[in-house]
């Protein structure tokens, strides 16, 4: 480990809603800062360089890889994982609609998957099956085959543009 | 009693009904407790030097710089575990003839494969140990490697054990009736070589466990992601000296298994030898190059086959030799000579034919050890059965359904015994293939097929029978002597309220084993789902069992609870007749109030039942049973193994210029016996056809010559994406087992066996006019461009 990377930063962000000031070491990655420094395990690590989306989580409003992402980048920051999306109740419907097609099996992947569709159900337009497929497609599921989140997110889209309540 | 399946207006009638998974609601708001989410006080980190070589002599480890560093507290070797870990040989009694050397959790004098642990660093955090690794120094000696399968037994190739004398771990033929005779006199003989490519399960969440010693309590408390807690108790018992009842193994969520975790691996045996060194909680918890490189792979098979039809394109025989490369161990206590062996079962078990020969050859390699991931052998099987079938077919002019037809066992031919010696007790091909034909609306595919074929469009249908192995008897592994329980037991208990708990031995990956052990428990007690709590995964209290594996979650543990909670209920009732003075016969409970069996009228709520009995037990009679907490265990006996059958079909687009596959849509009809949750058993469907659709187009583990892992990352290994995969229809038939009341075989593993023949049946239905076909998988753009000589071979 270079010296660099033993350096250690002070931050200023806000996750979940939530002002959090924290001294990490330089390398820190944002999921270890989540898991580790906050106690948030919603969010996995699953391969560590940007391609399976187990840590996806949304920075301020964007998805983006925990994995890739050093907590230096965050200063002033507004994070939401899945722990927050929760509990704001911001993603209930999406929620709904994965327990009750079954769009998750061991749910590893979970979080991410809801962090990921989550910036599409919020776009105005309904876009096609494949659409949500392509969106989609940065996030690893090994259990389902992915037609039940693809049905589930579905779901949720002409949920929220046919105006029913969440 | 019987449950009068028939009528799904009965009362308490949730068997068969889709209801949603108790454990769905927590895991999709993050609430799920994976074991790296486990922080433990005083717990410890390790990680692993790992030999870079495929094949090295260990001649001297330097650990003192990696000693000095702050962070780091403890360095250990091959030797140093030795002293307090007994080594393993995954061997199996009943296959003859089968050798593997003793393993060890960290390799003492060589290392036999990029990626076997030889050093374990121990830090405060994982980056101290990390750091603590990377300080360590070996002198590797490298020995020559061996890595190709066909030569792995010829004279002039290095011998990896040498005390063996050859690279053969084993070999079987199973072998019926005259195939030389048939062959040479058949009408139609047809021969193909295949080859399904070495993969891995890549599960989300790598491997990791977390063990504590408590000296003072004599106990080791493991946490691990892993499907089969009992077992691992009682191996982690003997290898450790501790007594079975001092290990306690506890399986919380798990992150995917699929097989992957239902292994015993060295750094996991390292991890729990060092927490009893250091007496302080240690967590192991593997990157992913970590699980490309020790994560058990699979499927590394090479076949030549041929088979033997008449002029009416009825099969005669099948003769298919085999060869699979395993690594340089034999998988503990498994053993990784069973996917062989299963190729020898398996291969045309859907078909009617009386002449048979198969013959595997398990050989060593300095690679990965290969072992059992989900559908073990069936991939292959079916690939080389449905292979070998289509291609007569195309060469005797029959369209692949009517071939099938004229072959699949007939349905009401059961029970039988097929060439390959299977005990198979009632299957269903000819409906199953109907009801595909049904669904795919087969004529206008094909009709659609032709037609944009003059537009120079290359689309291909492909279709694959298969037979799934499940609900697996001790004649698969306690008969050769593992410790592996083929039995299940689950422990019902009323709390006072009337709400219930149910402990089973079976364990929950996701696939739903907690909802169908309610549905079943439920249905037996007579309470809604909603009134049971499961618990799973917890050597300390639930009833010894086998865990997840073979597809037997549902027929083995799913008959344990019925027992178990029909035994509750009659306890139950036997008390409310006392309290009614009623007679037992005469009452039911139906949704936790006990009611006249005749008229339904309500007699009494099992919250006064549990009143009763917990706190006011002096108003029952002196002597009368009371016990509202039963175990019930369950072990087949009638058959060896509960067979299913399915059959699936893939529609695909091959780009002739691009060599590219495009997967259109994806059938499968399956009959899995009696269906407990809709829903959840198509989604197993349809998560097993992924991933063997993976297997098929994308996934394979690449090593050079020298045995070097090329592709260890995700980037570089690739998995079915939700960008590729189509929409899948999924049908069923339901041929209960009568093994059992509840008459559930598994389905776990029915998508996986027969996705890639489907599609590579497809690919070569596409490619067909073009010339040329692909055996070889996975079915690559550059392998599809050279089967029809776009490019050259």
């Amino acid at each position: 480990m270079t010296d660099t990377f033993r350096n250690r930063i002070d931050l200023e962000m806000t996750v979940n809603g939530e002002p959090i000031e924290l001294t990490v070491p330089a390398a820190r990655h944002l999921i270890d800062l989540l898991r580790t420094d906050l106690g948030l395990t919603g969010s996995h690590a699953g391969c560590e360089h940007g391609v399976c989306g187990a840590c996806t989580v949304i920075v301020d409003g964007e998805t983006v890889r925990g994995c890739l992402t050093l907590a230096a980048q965050l200063q002033g920051a507004e994070i939401w994982t899945v722990e927050g999306l929760t509990e704001s109740g911001a993603i209930a419907d999406l929620q709904k609609a994965f327990v009750e097609r079954n769009a998750l099996q061991c749910g590893f992947c979970t979080p991410g998957m809801l962090a990921s569709a989550k910036v599409l159900i919020e776009r105005d337009a309904v876009p096609s099956r494949e659409g949500i497929r392509e969106h989609m497609s940065g996030n690893y599921c090994r259990c389902t085959g992915y037609e039940a989140i693809v049905d589930a997110i579905e779901t949720t889209l002409r949920g929220r543009a046919g105006g029913d309540a969440r | 009693m019987t449950i009068r399946f028939e009528d799904p207006n009965r009362p308490n009638s949730y068997i068969g009904r889709t209801v949603p998974r108790p454990n769905a609601g927590r895991l999709v708001k993050g609430r799920g407790r994976y074991v790296d989410d486990i922080l433990l006080p005083r717990m410890v980190h390790v990680a692993f030097v790992r030999s870079p070589y495929a094949h090295a002599r260990i001649a001297a480890i330097e650990t003192s710089q990696a000693k000095s560093l702050s962070g780091v507290l403890a360095v250990f070797t091959g030797r140093d575990l030795a002293e307090v870990c007994t080594p393993w040989e995954g061997r199996l009694a009943h296959l003859e003839g089968m050798k593997t050397p003793p393993q060890h959790p960290l390799a003492v004098e060589r290392a036999c494969w990029v990626g076997e642990p030889v050093v374990a660093v121990v830090g405060r955090t994982r980056a101290d140990a990390e750091e603590g690794a990377a300080m360590v120094e070996i002198e590797f000696e490298a020995l020559p490697a061996v890595t190709d399968i066909r030569t792995a037994l010829d004279p002039e190739t290095p011998v990896i054990h040498e005390a063996f004398g050859d690279n053969l771990c084993f070999r079987k033929t199973n072998e019926k009736g005259e195939v030389d005779r048939i062959f040479a006199e058949a009408h139609t003989v047809v021969e193909e070589s295949f080859k399904t490519a070495r993969h891995t399960g890549v599960t989300l969440e790598p491997r990791v466990i977390l063990a504590d010693w408590s000296e003072a309590e004599g106990e080791m408390t493991v946490h691990v992601s892993n499907q089969a807690p009992h077992m691992l108790q009682v191996l982690l018992a003997s290898h450790l000296g501790i007594p079975e009842s001092g290990v306690r193994v506890i399986c919380g969520d798990v992150g995917g298994s699929f097989g992957v975790k239902v292994h015993v691996y060295p750094d996991e045996v390292a991890t729990a030898a060092i927490a009893k060194i250091l007496g302080r909680p240690v967590k192991f918890s593997s990157d992913r190059l970590e699980a490309f490189t020790s994560d058990i792979h699979a499927r590394d098979h090479e076949a030549t086959g041929r088979i033997a039809l008449d002029e009416t394109g009825r099969i005669l025989a099948f003769d298919v030799d085999d060869w699979t490369g395993i690594g340089p161990y034999s998988i503990y206590p498994r053993t990784s000579a069973v996917e062989g062996l299963q190729v020898t079962n398996l291969i045309g078990g859907p078909y009617e034919f009386d002449h048979y020969r198969c013959r595997t050859s398990v050989v060593f390699q300095n690679k990965g050890i290969c072992a059992q991931y989900r559908a073990v052998g069936h991939p292959v099987a079916v690939a080389i059965t449905e292979g070998l079938v289509d291609k007569a077919a195309a060469q005797m002019g029959l369209d692949p359904v009517e071939i099938r037809r004229r072959n699949l066992i007939r349905d009401d031919a059961y029970p039988r015994t097929t060439a390959a010696g299977l005990k198979l007790e009632a299957l269903s091909h000819h409906k199953s293939l109907d009801a595909l034909i049904e669904a795919m609306d087969y004529e206008a595919l094909r009709s659609e097929q032709a037609s944009l074929r003059e537009k120079g469009v290359h689309r291909g249908i492909g279709i694959a029978s298969f037979i799934e192995l499940t609900n697996p008897s001790p004649f698969m592994y306690g008969i050769g002597g593992a410790r592996i329980s083929a039995q299940d037991g689950c422990t019902v208990r009323m709390d006072p309220d009337g709400s219930v708990v149910a402990l089973t031995g079976v364990t929950e990956q996701g696939q739903g084993t907690e909802a169908i052990t309610a549905q079943i428990v439920a249905e037996a007690v007579g309470v809604s789902p909603g009134m049971v709590r499961i618990v799973t995964g917890d050597t300390r209290v639930t009833p010894f069992g086998g865990g997840t594996w073979a597809s037997r979650g549902a027929g083995i543990g799913g008959e344990a609870a019925l027992q178990a909670g029909r035994a509750v209920r009659g306890q139950v009732l036997a008390v409310a007749a006392a309290m009614l003075q009623a007679n037992a016969k005469d009452l039911d409970i139906r949704d936790g109030i006990v009611v006249d069996a005749g008229t339904g009228a309500e007699r009494m709520p099992l919250a006064e039942i549990g009143r009763i009995v917990y706190f006011r037990g002096d108003t029952l009679p002196k002597g009368l049973p009371r016990e509202l907490m039963q175990t019930r265990h369950f072990l087949t006996s009638d058959y060896p193994y509960a067979f299913t059958n399915g059959v699936q079909a893939s529609y695909v687009e091959v780009d002739a210029e691009t060599g590219f596959v495009k997967l259109l849509k994806h059938w499968c009809v399956e009959d899995c016996g009696r269906i407990i949750n809709p829903l959840l058993v198509d989604e197993q469907i349809r998560g097993g056809i992924v991933q063997g659709l993976g297997a098929a187009l994308f996934e394979e583990i690449c090593y050079d010559e020298a045995g070097q892992l090329l592709n260890g990352t995700m980037a570089d290994y690739l998995v079915p994406m939700s960008g590729e995969m189509p929409d899948m229809i999924i049908r069923h038939v339901e041929t209960p087992t009568a093994e059992s009341e509840l008459g559930a075989k598994g389905a776990g593993e029915a998508g996986t066996a027969g996705a890639p023949a489907a599609v590579m049946n497809a690919i070569n239905d596409a490619i067909r006019p073009l010339g040329g076909s692909v055996t070889h998988m996975p079915f690559t753009p550059e392998r599809v461009l050279r089967a029809i000589g776009a490019i050259g071979k």
